[in-house]
């Protein structure tokens, strides 16, 4: 049987403050980037953060994306804080 | 060539690689970035950079190629450090090729202006009364956007 999870990603202040770097959650049809923040903001604390004030970057298979972007069984999600290198 | 590192690097060493770009090359431009002591807190005794294996150089790579297709660019060599660094050392390196300096120059900040808004590094300021997670600046975003 394969695989039906995404795999999600958290880094830097999110992934401090949230304790998780990463979690698996399962895939669904049309499922998108910004169902899942809504889902796992939904959680209340911490996570209510991923719907708060400050921006969330989201990448899909380590390239940017969008909310609306649609996430599929085996795709690694990833959300972080805008960027600061340099 | 990308190397995203926690081990300093040698700017010489990394100058004299770019020079071996053959005859063509004229202009060799470089932007070595540094720890310094302030920032969103005062007092900073160093930095924690957190990066996304395997993003980061996808990203890198395509500012490179970005880059080449509106400069005349021979040769470009991009350095990010990433772990704990301390006071004054090196965190960043970019370094271009080019037939004259104008493209060198160019090249280069466009890289350096666009790894700051695109490349996913994250930096934490340490100081003596607390860390704090560096916040994006409009001013950063601004100068990337000019590029545009």
């Amino acid at each position: 049987m394969s695989d039906n999870t995404i795999t999600v990603r958290f880094f830097a202040r999110l992934r401090e403050e949230l304790k998780t770097d990463q979690l698996t959650i399962d895939a669904s049809p049309g499922l998108t980037a910004g169902d899942v923040l809504a889902e796992l903001a939904h959680q209340g604390g911490p996570w209510s953060q991923l719907q708060g004030d400050q921006p969330v970057m989201i990448a899909i298979n380590q390239a940017m994306a969008k909310p609306g972007s649609e996430v599929k069984a085996g795709d690694e999600l990833a959300f972080f804080p805008p960027v600061t290198g340099g | 060539m990308i190397s995203v590192q926690s081990d300093d690097f040698d700017v010489a060493v990394e100058y004299a690689a770019l020079r071996d770009s053959g005859a063509g090359t004229g202009a060799i431009a470089t932007f070595t970035g540094l720890v310094r002591d302030s920032g969103d807190l005062h007092g900073v005794t160093g930095l924690y950079l957190e990066h996304y294996p395997g993003m980061t150089e996808q990203v890198i790579q395509g500012l490179i190629d970005d880059a080449s297709k509106r400069w005349d660019v021979r040769k470009a060599r991009v350095i990010h450090r990433v772990g704990r660094l301390a006071l004054c050392d090196q965190i960043v390196f970019v370094g271009v090729c080019s037939a004259h300096r104008g493209d060198a120059f160019a090249a280069c900040e466009f890289i350096m202006d666009a790894l700051k808004t695109s490349a996913p590094f994250w930096k934490k300021e340490i100081a003596s009364d607390g860390e704090h997670w560096v916040e994006q600046k409009e001013s950063d975003l601004t100068r990337s956007e000019g590029w545009e």
